[in-house]
């Protein structure tokens, strides 16, 4: 169907011929490199179309006109149909691509990777962000403490009977200067923090008022087995005011029951004993099922404490409550066993 | 403690509701850790006389024991236990019993020899904890008669409370009562029982005290013609639902009187005590005592004794007695002493030895200064009741110091203030008073005489205590303060919790190994040995405080690696204890560092296992762009445990503050890690107490910026980092990014150089920058480059 180049016939003629077997060979091209270098050959500089527009002077100024438009179409036709193909050929090709990118992405499930704080820290913070929420901040002191501040300003004095209530550990005080022996250890509770932070209240004028919290990491003289671990984690809430009472504590406490454990819970108070606090209680909270369970030890802070931080007792006044971190975590999480808190098995860590 | 509600119901009379009960002493501080019901014998268990006792033809281990159930006939019962013999009164539980374990009494056969029931051991009828044979009677009984009826039996409840240190009183029935009868309003200790001692010089008997501090008071009577023998059931009863195990009537009669009143008491055999003649001091040095436990002990010249006439320690004060003295079967005369020992004295003595029995649990708490007189009439009318006893007239009471309780000033307005609700006078006094606490005075002030059995009473705030528990402390009104302040995190909390987020962002779990390290584990870390030592380890292998994290995390790494899980990312933050620094604080308040040790830091470590050095450098500059601390420079150094030529020290704002690299490979290898691990190491409290001023935003700059690639040949020596310096500060404020693209080495560069090419990118905030200003940067920064790094541009 084309006209062989050395027969062009008339100049009409060959137009439609060009047309006609340009359209058909943009309807063969399969590839869109291929429809480039088509193009290129059937509208470009170079191209028959552009030689017989280069013509176009030669000739009459009637037939001109008429060419001239013969021209215009035979172009516009050749554009559309290499445009034309070119899209069909680019949605092919995108469907192609689309095709062969096929994935199933549930093959990937299970690769993703998150840390996974200890439920020990998770447990730490909750706790920390229910008392802020509350009104009070976060102190925190030392491990290695002193006698002073672990025993004798809690009205722990040398030789005092309760202090058997902990089993201590001490350090060995050889090499280090302007200590005896017996004066260090490792804090048994968090309470020295109290002691430190109405110390320093006082000592830079900042309070009372004083409203904390104590988190940290306490130790004891233990085996570790299922329930008990020689490192542990507490936290003391502190309050010294003027006026504060043990109504006052027993409704923080229940207040941070509710914001703890669930609005429908409620809280107890039971006598206890602990030489820093008096009157002293141990903290039951209720749970769902009716029964009570023991979380830690509150109690009015003792004139004795408040003396030995350079608090007048007939002036200020405090509570205290303190409970364990690990235990309230292991409940809450369903842990059998407490060693699985320093086991560092990732199949526990990353359960939690 | 542990005692039977029947017990405590001869004090007051106490509904026996054990539900009711237990929530009611638990109110009342005596929280109740058990309550259960005991001596129940189930319906069929009846006394048994054996006939005869056989062999089994077909086991060796079994008996053949013939008993009369008391019917005439004789029933062959198969027995595993053999502490019987022909004509003992034994508890057979008849076919069709259900045992108190569920277990339902059939006829069978065992190894072919017919069991018409079985005979009981003490525990199988849950009567008591001897599991050793087969329950014998000590006492006469008609075969056939049920248990329960020949034992004298009755279901009691035996409840078991957990005593506060401060409350010696309620080691006793007796007080236990007291708090019980005072809460619901009910009669207490009402029964007066007749005297069987008469006072009176006491024949054959002399006591001294020498040292009046250690005994406050000591009494002594005598009763003669003991026959020792076994107590009555019910008494036996009673001890065993207390714990304790019946012996003779001697001893059983001490001990019941010790958990009835608080009192406890030492019986003497007179005859091995020359002279009747009993002293109360010091020990001296070297002396020694066989105490009852037949253990042979070397005394103090802290402990207090009880000698007899010619000087020999015959007991070891308030704590147990001496071998010597004890009463066996043949004795006669048995002296009875009641003493009041010095609290602090006993407990020296019993935490010395290790040594604490029932008695010195109560005399280091403080026995009741009075009750003395009474204990003793009580042991007394026992013995003459249950062992034949007489009483030889006469008291021996001899007094050294003895406490006076204090009489407090107690102000009601103060217990309002405590507690935050009003109590008036009236009100107080009925709450102290049944309590034994005496009241005197009106309106502002009241004297309140603390009675003798409580010692934990002295001060005014002991008494708001005594108010608050007797009213209940879950009756008080709930509160709640108001709190003039903001609560929050600090900014260094808030801080520390930001880089646990990016580090559990990035995959690290949080690990929290124990502190604590075996001698050894810091050497096979590749670190000084300088940890501190525990004074009083338990074992060795947690002995020593750690300096650093290394050791607790690659243990985790191992562990994890052993339970096929490798490739774990752990992280850890924690304190460690450097002895460098030694101790800051003084020992008192004058004081209030921070910290005593001064070597005692926070650590952020990280261990990556599976991955190299460059993983680590990346987490560091996340964590540390995330806190936004700032200038960040590695030094690489050969840092301990680490690999040599993989590690480098990080400092933050001028301050050196941790560690980056990879761990030591000979470490890995002592440790078992087949793995590369990369290790990170911050001092955290250096990193949280860094001042963080808010970021200042930049505007962007809307001019189109231009890259230039610059490849420079340098010594291995030199850090790709203070290069990139070079080109930062020769570039000035035009350079607005400099990126290590590319690191190559090849032969053509030579030994020990290799080529680091850097994409700059140039761009100015107020015009588009020019090629040739371009070509003038990029020309000064090759100058400044290969001047001072001794650099060679790269073709």
């Amino acid at each position: 169907m084309s006209s062989a180049p050395d027969d062009p016939g008339s100049p009409l003629e060959e137009l439609a011929a060009l047309v006609a077997d340009g359209v058909a060979e943009v309807a063969a091209v399969k590839r869109l490199d291929q429809l480039g270098e088509l193009g290129g050959r059937l509208l470009g500089k170079r191209s028959r179309l552009s030689s017989i527009r280069a013509g176009l002077r030669d000739v009459s100024a009637d037939e001109r006109a008429e060419l001239g438009a013969a021209l215009h179409e035979a172009r516009g036709r050749l554009e559309q149909a290499v445009e034309d193909r070119r899209r069909e050929l680019a949605r092919a090709e995108t469907a192609d691509r689309l095709a062969r990118e096929s994935l199933d992405l549930t093959e990937e499930l299970g690769r993703g990777r998150i840390g996974h704080a200890h439920v020990i820290t998770q447990t730490w913070e909750r706790l920390e962000d229910v008392f802020v929420g509350m009104g009070f901040t976060v102190a925190t002191g030392p491990e290695v403490e002193t006698d002073w501040f672990n025993f004798e300003a809690l009205n722990l004095p040398p030789s005092h009977p309760a202090r058997s209530l902990w089993d201590t550990l001490y350090l060995r005080t050889d090499g280090l200067e302007g200590v005896d022996d017996e004066q260090l250890l490792l804090r048994t509770h968090t309470s020295p923090v109290q002691v430190r932070t109405m110390l320093r209240a006082v000592r830079e004028g900042w309070g009372p008022p004083i409203h904390v919290v104590c988190p940290g990491r306490v130790y004891r003289r233990d085996t570790a087995d299922a329930t008990h671990l020689p490192v542990f984690h507490q936290i003391e809430m502190l309050v010294v005011d003027r006026h504060v009472t043990m109504a006052d504590l027993a409704g923080t406490i229940e207040e941070f029951t509710k914001a703890y454990f669930g609005a429908d819970l409620t809280s107890r108070l039971r006598p206890s004993y602990f030489p820093f606090t008096e009157p002293s209680a141990e903290v039951d909270i209720s749970q769902p099922d009716g029964s009570w369970l023991e979380v830690g030890g509150c109690g009015m802070v003792h004139p004795n404490v408040l003396g030995a931080c350079g608090l007048d007792p007939e002036e200020w006044s405090g509570f205290a409550f303190g409970f364990g971190i690990d235990r309230l975590a292991k409940i809450r999480h369903g842990i059998g066993d407490l060693r699985e808190f320093v086991s560092n098995d990732v199949r526990f860590l990353e359960q939690l | 403690m542990r005692f039977t509600l029947g017990w405590l119901r001869e004090f007051t009379p106490v509904e026996a509701d054990p539900v009711a009960l237990g929530e009611l002493l638990s109110d009342l501080g005596l929280e109740v850790e058990d309550a259960r019901v005991v001596g129940e014998v189930p319906e069929g268990v009846v006394v048994a006389r054996v006939v005869e006792v056989r062999a089994h033809p077909d086991a060796d281990r079994i008996r053949l024991v013939d008993v009369d159930a008391g019917d005439g006939r004789v029933l062959q019962v198969c027995c595993g236990a053999s502490n019987m013999v022909a004509d003992d009164l034994v508890a057979l539980a008849t076919v069709g019993t259900t045992m108190p374990d569920g277990l339902r009494i059939a006829a069978r056969r065992m190894r072919g020899q017919e069991s018409n029931g079985m005979l009981c051991s003490a525990r199988e009828l849950q009567l008591g904890d001897d599991h050793g044979g087969i329950m014998v009677l000590g006492t006469p009984a008609t075969p056939g008669t049920p248990l329960a009826e020949a034992l004298g039996l009755r279901p009691d409840v035996v409840v078991e409370v957990d005593v506060l240190p401060n409350r010696p009183d309620a080691l006793s029935v007796l007080g236990v009562a007291r708090d019980v009868a005072a809460r619901l309003g009910l009669p207490f200790d009402s029964e007066v029982s007749p005297s069987v001692l008469q006072d009176g010089p006491l024949d054959g008997v002399d006591v001294t005290i020498e040292d009046p501090g250690l005994c406050g008071r000591f009494e002594v009577c005598v009763l003669d013609g003991v026959e020792v023998g076994p107590s009555p059931p019910w008494m036996a009863e009673r001890l065993e639902a207390a714990g304790m195990r019946p012996i003779n009537v001697v001893v059983d009669v001490s001990n019941y009187v010790m958990l009835e009143l608080g009192q406890p008491s030492h019986t003497f055999d007179l005859a091995r005590v020359p002279g009747g003649r009993l002293g109360v001091r010091r020990a001296r040095p070297g002396e020694r005592l066989v105490t009852l436990d037949g253990v042979d002990r070397e005394l103090d010249s802290s402990d207090g004794v009880v000698v007899d006439g010619e000087d020999r320690v015959v007991a070891l004060a308030g704590v147990m007695g001496g071998a010597s003295t004890e009463i066996d079967g043949t004795s006669g005369s048995v002296l009875v002493e009641v003493a009041w020992w010095d609290p602090p004295s006993i407990a020296a003595t019993s935490a010395r030895l290790g040594l604490h029995s029932e008695a010195s649990l109560r005399f280091k708490r403080g026995v009741d200064t009075a009750i003395g007189a009474r204990a003793l009439e009580r042991i007394a009318s026992l013995l003459v009741e249950h062992a034949g006893a007489t009483v030889r007239p006469g008291v021996v009471r001899v007094e050294g110091d003895l406490p006076v309780p204090p009489v407090v000033a107690l102000r009601p307005e103060r217990v309002g203030a405590v507690l935050g609700e009003s109590f008036d006078v009236p009100s107080i006094r009925s709450l102290l008073e049944p309590m034994g606490f005496s009241c005197a005075g009106e309106g502002d002030l009241l004297r309140v005489g603390v009675p003798t059995w409580r010692p934990d009473c002295s001060t005014e705030v002991d008494l708001v205590e005594e108010v608050g528990r007797m009213h209940g402390l879950s009756r008080l009104p709930r509160t709640i303060p108001v709190i003039a302040q903001a609560g929050g995190l600090s900014e260094s909390q808030q801080r520390r919790r930001a880089i646990r987020r990016i580090l559990l962002g990035r995959g690290c779990d949080e690990a929290m190994p124990l502190p604590f390290l075996a001698p050894g584990d810091l050497e096979r870390c590749g670190l000084e040995p300088t940890g501190l030592a525990l004074a009083n380890p338990l074992v060795a292998e947690e002995s020593i405080l750690r300096t650093s994290l290394l050791p607790g995390l690659l243990g985790a790494v191992a562990y994890n690696a052993a339970h096929r899980a490798d490739g774990v990312w752990l992280y850890e933050i924690g304190r460690v204890f450097e002895v460098g620094g030694g101790v800051l604080a003084a020992t008192d308040s004058s004081v209030v560092a921070s910290r005593v040790l001064d070597g005692e830091r926070e650590h952020l470590a990280v261990v990556l296992a599976g991955e190299d050095a460059a993983a680590a450098v990346r987490l560091l500059e996340a964590v540390v762009e995330g806190v936004g601390v700032a200038p960040m420079v590695l030094t690489n150094r050969p840092l301990p445990g680490l690999h040599p030529g993989r590690s480098a020290e990080v400092d933050l704002a001028g301050v050196a503050c941790g560690s980056v690299g990879e761990v030591h490979p000979d470490v890995l290898d002592r440790l078992g890690i087949a793995e590369r691990v990369a290790w990170l190491q911050l001092d955290l409290g250096v990193v949280l107490s860094m001042p963080v001023p808010p970021r200042q935003a930049l505007p962007v700059s809307r001019f189109p910026s231009t890259d230039v690639d610059l490849a420079f040949v340098v010594d291995d020596r030199i850090p790709a980092a203070a290069v990139g310096a070079t080109v930062r500060s020769a570039g000035g404020d035009l350079v607005r990014r400099v990126r290590l693209f590319d690191v190559f080495r090849s032969d053509a560069l030579g030994d020990q150089r290799r080529s680091l090419a850097f994409s700059v990118r140039f761009q100015a905030d107020d015009r588009t920058l020019t090629d040739g200003e371009v070509a003038e940067l990029r020309s000064r920064i090759i100058d400044e480059v290969t001047s001072t790094h001794d650099a060679t541009l790269r073709g």
